[in-house]
């Protein structure tokens, strides 16, 4: 079936339909990411966006049970160049396309990708749709696209109720994990480490966190304007008073950042793919890291006082990561827990499971 | 950390001559090396003894030493250069070790020089079998686990300690006879006792099966800082079991899932982190495709094929960069050079498919063995981009110019099933057109993976293209199956010949549905960044990035240059070396240049070599795509080979003028009969000779001019097919396996003149021609030129001769026509100047006459085809004065990477690669490409065998004496031994072949022979005694001369020439 896909600047791209056929009005994004589309749908980061993959083959390994990020894939839209009638790997359960029908996700293949990607990349991410319909009104259409918002995500992809998961082997310790629009992944990387981990849903009250006998928290990834969660980034600043150790990542880095005052901007096309480099100041090094975010914390308004900052992305100097003065806190921008991306940078974690240990220790 | 200021003066090993595994991408790779450090500001002082490389130029290093690659010379080199350090990553296996021996010798040490880059330590332990495989344990990563045992009992232990199937390889039989995979125990006791019986040092190999594994392969960086980066990773589509450089490779990989990926990427970084590599490194992986079970195969802690490739399919420049690391620099300090924003710490990101599909030799070697394994095979690559696998394999194999234009190979359709089925299980060359004959025949993907462990994703792209035949044969396609057809790489002539249709008529259909190439950039970050590369491919996709105005609305007239396409023999490096000259002296005349090129492992494939690289087949359609986009002033066939030659015609009536000679000259001079018409009105000599098409003209025609006679076809490389008759016998067997290979062209028989071989390369601008100088060849016509040893200045050619020669080759260039480059053999027969053959185009002998003469070649016949005039260049005309120098070049065989392949001398051209000798004395020079070609003389003491055919015996006593004079002792067959006894020459008989042990064979086996002079008998018969002789020379690393006059050169550097006089010569410092 004929598809077609239309930006908010005009731009129209005709073609294949495929996973649903629904109308589906989003952000479109794209993704430079040459493996993992399945951790990329499942991501929650992406509710409420559409996703361009700049690879061109997508869908060549089919798709598993075991890769998905969280409970449901919740991009919107999917668009890529060419995907694989069929997957071909030792995990393969399903087709790609069959797992986007059944999931309600609109798709789109057979449009020139790159050229789309080069118009995100040079005038900004913009809102787009996908359609199936043979006739409709541009101008229509573009009034829709326009208003549209990335809204109320992080309430739409959190838990409703807390969960716990246990250490794999034996206990170190307690770590809360604030659930903004985790990734599986991030829960399994405390766990392999050691720690007993209880994800709380976003609205969670610090108290309750507080009075739970955790030795850590972290706070998870998820989507949207930092800005918009307002309430959450008040309970957040009284984690970030108890003296608790903190690690947060992508969308906690930048909800804690606003707790201590600073601002957060938008970049112009955001960071998503593997292969961004960002330098580790303290250990003088670069690593390459997996990057999912359209919002960045604002460099010049992080209090000196407050905060310094520890990572830098090499490619525009955006900042990448906070150490927080005084306190066990650090965050970064991009995505230790990885999948899909390099896993180079998990010893961050490490890092994370040893201090809260150590607190665990003096404490007693 | 920045530079290291300490470092002024770096000495750069090439890789010696081209060899099977060990050819382009090391010129390549060297250039920008050497670039990279000359734009630090660092003097370079260069040694190769490759001549045909680009690395070799003046404009590339300061000094340059064309000279062996041995310790003796690079010793004496570093003592007269005091170079303060050494780059030993950037030249191949051959660099790395040549620069390691220097290192534990203590040369480095004496003479201060540092090694750069990553530490011999490191080097040995990645080198090392044991070295590497405790390293790997020690950081938990896993390797193939293997056991060297003597007995089956031993065998049958260890197996049982790493589990069934194994494989088992005797050791030092060549391609692994006698080996095998056992299953069980009785299989292993069975192929364990045969495999200790032949191997001749009773051992074998037990090792853990993983053919059938995934291979992929990950190109990785790591600088002094410990950033550790990956470049590229790739998929080798035939599994486990056939070298990398024999398999067909697909870039980024395609059906690992992101766990897969990134298990791999990990384990590729933490192993360079752990040998503490500086610089470019490959790591090979084999991956069980029913688990996340992996193992490490091999890490090549330098820059290689693979990092050539790597580096065409990214954009990101590696050697380049590896040569930064080793100036001292982390990768964050260096710029990307794509992107102008970005730094080189960053992985590059795809947003298409690159495959490379490898040339391999079987066209020219029709007797070889085609069978596939560990063993490289492949004499070149070509490589392909599409934003479809189906766009990529399809233009790879049009890339390839073997008869073959899609995935549909001639005569398999002829096969029964059963056949197909049985061929399925044979790894060779054929097998991806096997595969897809399977498929057309209704077997399904699960079936043949079952069979070739192909993954099922690759078959199911192949089975596309199949599908995609049939709806095609079907009728006239829609607009739909057209665009689908063009996207999944399919040309308008294999269209049009499924569907009923020419070319011509698909292209016009397509246009009037607006179906055309749009160009894409390789811009290393899948569009994130803004990019300025301007290296582009094709794709059937809506928006053009390469953006062009036409031509005479830009500053600079636009002028398109054509490569030569994959390495192949007969088609080397050199015209690479040739195409690169010629875009940069068009650069400096003020033209923008654009080159179309497929080969991943050459110079003019480096994006910053032209203005604009088109990544594409070399074929009419895909040039003309480029064409109607660029709309070019000009072009220029001449520097390309018979790649570019063979496009004259069709890049004509395009419309687009060849700059310097016409299609019409080129035609001219291939076409029997107008040829022989020019030369009869210049009143030139030539063997009496016929053009025919069948057999039975051949004969008629062989018995009126008088056997021997020389066949061949016309329009082909190197002298393929081309043979020398004595009967008619010999003309139906050369018939028969013409007639397999080529078609189109009519076939040349001509008188054999068994005389001197003299050739010249010269500049014609149509008043004037200008000679840089005559080679003469040490093997009489006969041996095809680019096989025969050849020398600079000539040494028995008379000055009458000579103005002869210049004089023919005046009125030849004149009667053709011809504009720029002429390439002319002559045969000096009875106090009489012939010729042979005339190539209106840049020959092999370019670069090296280029080098020894100082005459700068291709920039003179490319301004010349701009209108200049040689008499206002500089350079004279005439005959240029000869050098002070003898310059010997000295071909370079890979035969014993090839079964079955007869390595005696004749009209077939049959080296790999050349290297060239340079000394004041012709004796030095000739002792130097000896040693540079890796021959080596025998001693006093040593051994010889002699056994030539009858022809020869005469002449054979001449050198059996020569060799009797300095104590060597001489072996001979029946037939020599008395010819030479007869003369006087004391000599043993050894037994035939066909005769009791011990005999011949059991001598040369027993390695107590040093060299065997054997000349063969007529024929292409494998079965002879005297193929035997010679696989067996190959087979245990004895020399053998299969040409009179090559031992007569090997017996002239012998009586005179003196190693311990060799002088290395700054070629930079020869006017």
């Amino acid at each position: 079936m004929k598809a077609t896909l239309i930006l908010e600047n005009g731009s129209l791209f005709i073609g294949e339909s495929i996973g649903s056929t629904e109308d589906r009005v989003c952000e479109m994004v794209f993704n430079t990411s040459m493996t993992g589309y399945q951790e990329i749908l499942t991501d929650p980061s992406y509710a409420g966006q559409g996703i361009v993959m700049s690879y061109p083959l997508i869908g060549n390994y089919g798709v598993n049970e075991e890769d998905n990020e969280s409970g449901r894939p919740w991009a919107e839209a999917f668009i890529v160049r060419r995907m694989s009638p069929r997957g071909s790997n030792f995990r393969c359960e399903n087709t790609l396309d069959s797992y986007l029908k059944a999931n309600h996700i609109t798709g789109i293949q057979g449009v020139d990708t790159r050229a789309l990607t080069r118009i995100l990349r040079s005038q900004g991410t913009m809102n787009g749709m996908i359609t199936c319909a043979e006739s409709f009104s541009v101008p229509e259409l573009l009034e829709k696209l326009r208003a549209y918002r990335v809204e109320g995500k992080v309430e739409l992809t959190s838990r409703k109720t807390a969960e716990t998961f246990p250490a794999d082997g034996e206990e170190r310790c307690k770590v809360a994990l604030m659930d903004y629009g985790v990734k599986q992944n991030m829960i399994g990387c405390l766990c392999r480490r050691g720690c007993a981990v209880t994800v709380f849903p976003w609205n969670t009250p610090a108290e309750t966190v507080l009075s739970g006998g955790f030795d850590g928290v972290m706070l998870s990834n998820g989507p949207g304007d930092p800005a918009d969660n307002v309430g959450v980034v008040a309970e957040i600043k009284k984690l970030y008073d108890s003296g608790l150790p903190i690690f947060a990542v992508c969308l906690g880095h930048q909800l804690m950042a606003l707790a201590t005052g600073a601002k957060t901007d938008r970049l112009p096309f955001g960071h998503r793919g593997g292969n961004h480099p960002v330098r580790d100041i303290a250990e003088g090094r670069v690593f390459i890291t997996s990057q999912n975010h359209g919002y960045m914390v604002v460099g010049e308004s992080v209090d000196p006082k407050v905060a310094e900052i520890s990572h830098v992305n090499v490619n525009d100097g955006t900042v990448e990561g906070l150490r927080y003065l005084g306190k066990d806190i650090f965050t970064v921008q991009f995505h230790p827990e990885a999948a899909p991306g390099p896993m180079d940078t998990e010893y961050l974690f490490d890092r994370f499971v040893d201090k809260v240990c150590e607190r665990k220790g003096g404490k007693r | 950390m920045p530079k290291n200021p300490e470092i002024k003066k770096v000495l750069v090993l090439g890789s010696g001559p081209i060899v099977i595994g060990q050819a382009a991408e090391f010129d390549y790779a060297g250039t920008q090396a050497c670039r990279s450090l000359k734009e630090e500001g660092v003097e370079v002082v260069l040694v190769n003894s490759n001549p045909a490389t680009i690395m070799t130029d003046k404009d590339i290093a300061d000094h340059v030493y064309i000279e062996p690659l041995n310790m003796a010379s690079i010793t004496q080199i570093i003592a007269k250069e005091r170079p303060d350090s050494i780059l030993p990553t950037l030249g191949g296996q051959t660099g790395l070790n040549l620069a390691m021996n220097l290192h534990e010798q203590g040369i480095l040490d004496q003479y201060g020089v540092k090694l750069l880059g990553t530490s011999p330590e490191s080097i040995r332990k990645a080198e090392d079998r044991q070295g590497f495989k405790d390293a790997m344990e020690a950081i938990g990563q896993p390797c193939v686990t293997s056991d060297v045992v003597e007995s089956v009992g031993d065998a049958v232990a260890f197996a049982a300690a790493i589990g069934y199937p194994v494989i088992v390889r005797p050791a030092y039989t060549l391609g692994g006879t006698g080996g095998g995979i056992a299953y069980d125990e009785p299989s292993l006791r069975e192929i364990a006792d045969r495999g200790i019986q032949l191997s001749r040092v009773g051992q074998v190999l037990v090792e853990r099966c993983i053919s059938g594994w995934k291979e992929i392969e990950f190109e990785v960086m790591r600088d002094s800082a410990g950033n550790v980066i990956q470049i590229c990773s790739m998929e080798n589509i035939d599994p486990v079991g056939v070298h990398t450089g024999d398999s067909i490779v697909v870039a980024p990989t395609q059906t690992l899932a992101n766990r897969e990926y990134q298990m791999l990427r990990s384990a590729s970084l933490n192993i360079i982190s752990a040998l503490e590599i500086e610089g470019g490194c490959n790591v090979q992986l084999a991956l069980n495709p029913d688990s996340f079970e992996y193992a490490v195969i091999e890490v090549n802690p330098r820059v290689s094929r693979s990092s050539a490739l790597a580096s065409k399919a990214t954009g990101y420049p590696i050697a380049k960069v590896a040569a930064k690391i080793a100036m001292g620099y982390t990768l964050d300090e260096i710029p990307n050079a794509v992107t102008g924003k970005t730094t080189a710490c960053f992985e590059p990101t795809l947003d298409y498919c690159v495959l490379k599909l490898p040339r391999l030799p079987f066209d020219k070697f029709t007797t070889a063995s085609r069978t596939l394994g560990t063993q490289m095979k492949a004499t070149g690559e070509v490589m392909a981009i599409g934003n479809s696998f189906e766009g990529a394999l399809m233009k790879a194999i049009r890339s390839l110019e073997l008869p073959v234009k899609s995935l549909r190979l001639p005569g398999l359709d002829e096969l029964y099933t059963e056949e197909i089925e049985e061929r399925l299980v044979n790894v060779d060359d054929q097998r991806l057109f096997v595969v897809a004959e399977a498929l057309r025949r209704g077997f399904s993907p699960e079936k043949i993976n079952k069979i070739t462990k192909m993954d099922i994703w690759f078959l199911d792209r192949f089975k596309t293209i199949v599908d995609m035949e049939t709806v095609l044969e079907k009728g006239v396609p829609s607009q739909e199956t057209l665009q689908c057809a063009k996207e999944m790489g399919f040309s308008d002539g294999y269209i049009g010949a499924l569907c009923g249709k020419t070319a011509g008529e698909i292209k016009k259909m397509r246009e009037s549905f607006g179906i055309k190439p749009a160009f894409k950039m390789v811009d290393t970050c899948a569009a994130e960044f803004e990019a300025e590369t301007p290296y582009y491919y094709s794709t059937y996709d809506k928006e053009n990035e390469a953006e062009s105005a036409p031509d005479g609305t830009g500053e600079r007239k636009k002028v398109l240059v054509l490569g030569s396409g994959p390495i192949r023999i007969g088609q080397g490096i050199e015209f690479d070396y040739c195409s690169v000259h010629s875009v940069w002296s068009f650069k400096r005349m003020g033209y923008e240049t654009i080159i179309i090129n497929n080969n991943p492992e050459t110079v003019s494939t480096d994006f910053d070599v032209a203005d604009k690289l088109y990544f594409e087949p070399l074929t009419p359609e895909d040039v003309q795509a480029v064409v109607e986009l660029e709309k070019p002033s000009g072009a220029v066939v001449q520097f390309g080979g018979q790649t570019a030659i063979k496009l004259a015609k069709a890049l004509t009536e395009m419309g687009v003028p060849i700059l310097g000679t016409s299609s019409d000259g080129v035609d001219a001079a291939e076409d029997r009969e107008r040829f022989d018409a020019i030369l009869q009105q210049c009143g030139i000599p030539r063997a009496a000779g016929k053009t025919v098409f069948t057999t039975e003209e051949a004969i008629a025609a062989a018995n009126e001019v008088g056997y021997p006679v020389l066949v061949r076809p016309s329009y082909v490389l190197g002298g393929q097919g081309m043979e020398i008759a004595y009967n008619d016998r010999n003309i139906t067997d050369f018939m028969r396996i013409i007639n397999q290979t080529v078609q189109e062209h009519p076939i040349l028989v001509d008188k054999y003149l068994m005389g001197r071989e003299v050739e010249v390369d010269g500049v014609f601008d149509g008043e004037d021609i200008l000679i840089p100088g005559i080679m003469e060849h040490v093997e009489r016509a006969g041996v095809h030129s680019g096989d025969s040893i050849s020398v600079y200045p000539t040494l028995h050619v008379e000055e009458q001769h000579k103005q002869t020669i210049l004089k023919y080759t005046y009125d030849l260039a004149k009667a053709l026509g011809v504009v720029g480059l002429i390439n002319i053999q002559f045969i000096l027969y009875n106090d009489q100047v012939y010729v042979i053959e005339v190539n209106p185009r840049s020959s092999r002998t370019i670069p090296y006459i280029s080098k020894v003469t100082g005459v700068p070649i291709i920039d003179l016949a490319t301004r010349v085809m701009l209108g200049e005039k040689l008499k206002n260049m500089g350079y004279g005309t005439g005959l240029y004065p000869e050098a002070d120098y003898y310059a010997v070049k000295m071909p370079v065989f890979s035969f014993e990477k090839l079964t079955d392949v007869d390595t005696g001398l004749g009209p077939e051209m049959k080296s790999t690669g050349e290297v060239l000798g340079i000394s004041e004395s012709f004796p030095q020079a000739l002792l130097k490409a000896f040693k540079g070609a890796g021959m080596k003389a025998p001693k006093k003491g040593g051994r010889v065998i002699i056994t030539v055919k009858d022809e020869d015996k005469r002449e054979s006593v001449g050198i059996a004496r020569g060799l009797e004079e300095m104590g060597i002792e001489i072996f001979a067959t029946e037939g020599t031994c008395q010819a030479l006894q007869d003369a006087g020459v004391a000599c043993k008989k050894v037994a035939r072949v066909s005769e009791a042990h011990p005999n011949i064979l059991d001598m040369i086996q027993s390695g107590s022979v040093d060299l065997v002079i054997n000349t063969p008998t007529r024929g292409r018969k494998h079965d002879t005694d005297g193929f035997k002789i010679r696989r067996a020379t190959v087979e245990h690393s004895v020399g053998c001369l299969t040409a009179i006059d090559t031992a007569h050169a090997l017996l002239t550097v012998r009586e005179q020439g003196r190693s311990a006089d060799l002088v290395p010569i700054d070629i930079t410092t020869i006017q």
